[in-house]
């Protein structure tokens, strides 16, 4: 009797689910496989480390985001925290004469102190999160354009660092890979990240269950913002100079990545394997796209396809994990 | 029964992959006749009311409406022959008016705009069809969720339906309004509208219906008259027999210590001035009628809301005000009112919501215990008997029953050692109700200590060792297991309550 078990109705194998859950990895695959036989250029060294670079800031943003979606929010702030960050570091070393590596921590900080006011205003101001980082995705840009003049500044060779070589890896990438690790350790092993899931799903039945969700949602939004910042030192990195418009508009690539890659914007679910799955299908399919001399605005339709796509299969997982 | 019947489900069965969940059913719907359907969770209801709105398919068998067979492809073809659901969560927007909502998708136009007269008027006619004299420029999430049941039950007639399909429509109403529907559901008997009729309350069951079928595990037992007893009908649906719906064992509290003392507590516009206490081995169960603030006070001794006044105490400690952790910290566990809304995390595995209250107490250098989680979710799903396939199954696919003994599984990970239960067996099907009683027996066994709101009131007399009955947020009485029955309960919860604060 103490080991009954419900039979729940079940249609043998169930590839809707199959595909449901590995959409993304799929496409890729299919992606690469297509981009391999319609261009040589696509399977050489240096594009595929063009691809490594370039799909770094792009993951580095959607790992932070990713916390925030799976904690039920949206971060809409993250390209401008980014720009924020590189430019405040940059002006740490420029201006305020301070050592490189000090002016990189800073840039993080910045980053971080961002996020931590997204998150408060959330949590404790009760603003929707949409509407929280949607005034900061303003401010963000706006400091940053008071701040630089709006003109580029040098960043410290520390952070340039950050954009060159080690080796013949790229750093970008040394860079990425340990943020996937240190991003998939916090979501899948520690308290506060399983926390975030419980908080996505149902925030009332965390709280009730002891779960302190205010400052679980503050830590997830200065995530989030860290995550933005060390993706906008990336970014001046490569270029050496933090530019005021660096980032822009990169908060919609990384709810793309977060979204294609598997995570429900209604919270709870979410993965960072995914959303690096999803932060390469975007980039491959604009490198794919330049390979085959696609002009930039089809680039973005075929982008914009993608996108609703992806949230068509996270409605078609939702439909088929409900009946 | 020589009448033809208005709807026919004969013989049907249905298939889910490996699995059958209804078996050569038969069940009928006869004018003027409301038809019970009874069974556990699980026993194939809501798969044959599928069938009848058109949502399933039955794969065998056949429907027949007025001597016809039929096939319902879809709600469409359901509703066409005028066979309508009203659903436990009412399918009506809250943020429209009680008239848009009845004429909604037959909005009356002229010129190609809405026509707000016509509107009005039809929205009235439809709503006096069942007595209900109401304005119809509210909007209707300003209802109460009997009112809006009402309109759900209007808008359904004003579409022509002859056969209604009434599922659990008295699980969140309180007896009065229960009353209310009761009083709807014999008129219409009187014009002829066929119902079927879903209830886990089996003394609604002679009050309201005709004929009973029973199901179990998706075979037809036996279709009696509702005047059958209810120890027969849980004979029935259950398999065996239960000898006792209230199995309580009472502790021997003589010796035993207060370990929740409540005093004065007061939040403003709630409840005010509640003093009581309750001792280790005690189920202290509070009666009331919604509204009388008995939720509102669980919750803010479980600190999930501020009070403005007063201090609750455990084994002498007072507690800070609205701190969940010093709370759960102290030994209390709180099973709130509302399952799927507060209570767990639906999409989430049975084992993570079993572990949420223990996540951060068992963790190392904030570093989740996932292999000691997973063997204290293991073993307390197993002596909690929950009903499931794996341990990370998403527990939204369990019964009711099975849920709530989930909730119930956290805090006994958890150690707690007060427990309190808002509505705890609130659509839990009759065999999970004794098992959660038998728990709440196990818990106080050991010394522990239940404080429990319930509106069911052979719930509350059959397993409180003590009764508060509150009124407009304040104590109205206090009554002792022997001294409590029904009327002395109603008496002091209802005293000079007037009608409207209820109505709306």
């Amino acid at each position: 009797m103490s080991t009954t078990t419900l039979p729940t109705p079940r249609r043998g194998i169930d590839y809707k689910k199959f595909l449901a859950n590995n959409g993304a990895l799929v496409g890729l695959v299919v992606l690469c496989l297509a981009l391999f036989i319609a261009t040589p250029d696509f399977l050489t060294g240096p594009n595929l480390l063009n691809i490594g670079i370039q799909v770094s800031t792009v993951a580095v943003l959607a790992f932070g985001m990713t916390f925030v979606i799976v904690a039920g929010g949206i971060d809409l702030s993250v390209g401008s925290v980014a720009a924020l960050s590189a430019m405040s570091s940059g002006w740490m070393f420029a201006s305020a004469g301070l050592p490189g590596w000090l002016a990189l921590v800073g840039g993080l900080v910045v980053g971080a102190l961002a996020g931590v006011i997204n998150g408060l205003a959330n949590a404790y101001g009760k603003l929707p999160s949409f509407i929280a980082t949607l005034a900061m995705l303003s401010v963000a840009r706006g400091l940053t354009l008071v701040i630089s003049d709006g003109r580029p500044i040098k960043t410290a060779p520390e952070v340039s660092f950050l954009g060159g070589n080690l080796g013949p890896v790229p750093m970008p990438i040394v860079i990425l890979v340990i943020a996937a690790l240190a991003a998939s350790f916090v979501l899948n092993r520690t308290v506060i990240g399983r926390s975030m899931y419980a908080v996505g799903g149902n925030a009332e039945a965390a709280r009730l269950s002891g779960l302190p969700v205010k400052r679980i949602l503050v830590t997830v939004f200065a995530l989030a913002g860290l995550f933005a910042a060390l993706a906008g030192l990336l970014l001046a990195g490569r270029l050496d100079s933090a530019q005021p418009q660096a980032a822009a508009g990169y908060e919609l690539d990384a709810i793309a990545a977060v979204v294609i890659g598997g995570a429900s914007l209604s919270g709870g679910l979410g993965r960072i394997s995914g959303t690096l799955v999803g932060a390469l299908v975007l980039v491959v399919i604009r490198n794919g796209l330049n390979l085959l001399n696609v002009t930039s605005f089809w680039q973005q339709v075929v982008i914009g396809l993608v996108i609703a796509l992806a949230v068509g299969i996270d409605v078609l997982r939702r439909k088929s994990r409900n009946s | 029964m020589t009448q033809q019947p208005l709807l026919t489900l004969q013989n049907v069965g249905k298939v889910f992959g490996p699995v059958t969940v209804i078996h050569d059913v038969t069940v009928s719907v006869y004018p003027g006749q409301v038809q019970v359907l009874l069974g556990e969770n699980g026993a194939g209801k809501s798969t044959l009311i599928k069938m009848m709105a058109g949502v399933y398919q039955p794969d065998s068998g056949h429907i027949v409406v007025d001597g016809r067979t039929v096939t319902l492809p879809n709600t469409r073809a359901a509703e066409a022959l005028g066979i309508a659901t009203i659903h436990q969560e009412l399918n009506l927007v809250a943020t429209m008016s009680i008239a848009e909502n009845v004429m909604l998708g037959r909005m009356p136009t002229r010129h190609g705009l809405v026509d707000r007269r016509a509107l009005r008027q039809q929205a009235r006619a439809a709503l006096a069809l069942i007595g209900l004299d109401i304005d119809v420029d509210i909007l209707v999430g300003e209802l109460g969720i009997a009112r809006q049941q009402l309109v759900e039950i209007a808008k359904a007639l004003s579409i022509n339906a002859r056969i209604l399909i009434l599922d659990e429509p008295t699980a969140a109403l309180t007896r009065h309004e229960t009353e209310n529907l009761f009083a709807v559901m014999a008129d219409l008997r009187q014009r002829g509208v066929g119902m079927l009729f879903i209830s886990h309350h089996l003394d609604e069951i002679a009050e309201v219906g005709d004929t009973v079928t029973v199901l179990r595990d998706g075979e037809f037992i036996a279709e009696v008259p509702a005047s059958t007893s209810e120890d027969e009908l849980v004979k029935l649906m259950v398999g065996r027999g239960i000898e006792d719906q209230f199995p309580r064992v009472p502790e021997n509290l003589s010796q035993a210590a207060e370990v929740l003392i409540v005093e004065n507590l007061t939040s403003t516009g709630l409840f005010s001035d509640i003093s009581f206490t309750v001792k280790a081995g005690e189920v202290l169960g509070i009666a009331g009628l919604v509204g009388a603030g008995r939720t509102e006070l669980i919750r803010a001794i479980a600190g999930a809301d501020r009070y403005a006044s007063g201090t609750v105490a455990v084994r002498g400690q007072h507690l800070p005000k609205g701190s969940i952790k010093a709370a759960i910290a102290a030994g209390i566990g709180h099973v709130p009112e509302d399952r799927k809304g507060q209570g767990l995390v639906l999409d989430a595995s049975v084992n993570n919501n079993l572990g949420y209250a223990t996540l951060a107490s068992t963790a190392k250098l904030g570093l989740v215990d996932f292999a000691g989680q997973r063997s204290r979710a293991t073993a307390v799903a197993k002596r909690l008997r929950i009903r499931m396939h794996t341990i990370d199954q998403p527990i939204g696919a369990l019964s009711g029953g099975n849920q709530q003994k989930a909730v119930f599984g956290r805090w006994i990970i958890a150690a707690s050692t007060i427990l309190l239960l808002d509505e705890p067996t609130r659509g839990v099907d009759v065999g999970a109700k004794v098992e959660i009683y038998e728990l709440m027996n196990t818990i106080t066994a050991a010394g522990g200590a239940i404080l429990m709101v319930s509106s069911e009131l052979p719930e509350i007399l059959g397993m409180s060792d003590r009764i508060l009955v509150m009124r407009d947020g304040r104590i109205a009485g206090e009554l002792s297991a022997a001294e409590a029955t029904q009327d002395a309960v109603m008496t002091l919860a209802a005293r000079d309550v007037d009608e409207t604060h209820e109505q709306r």
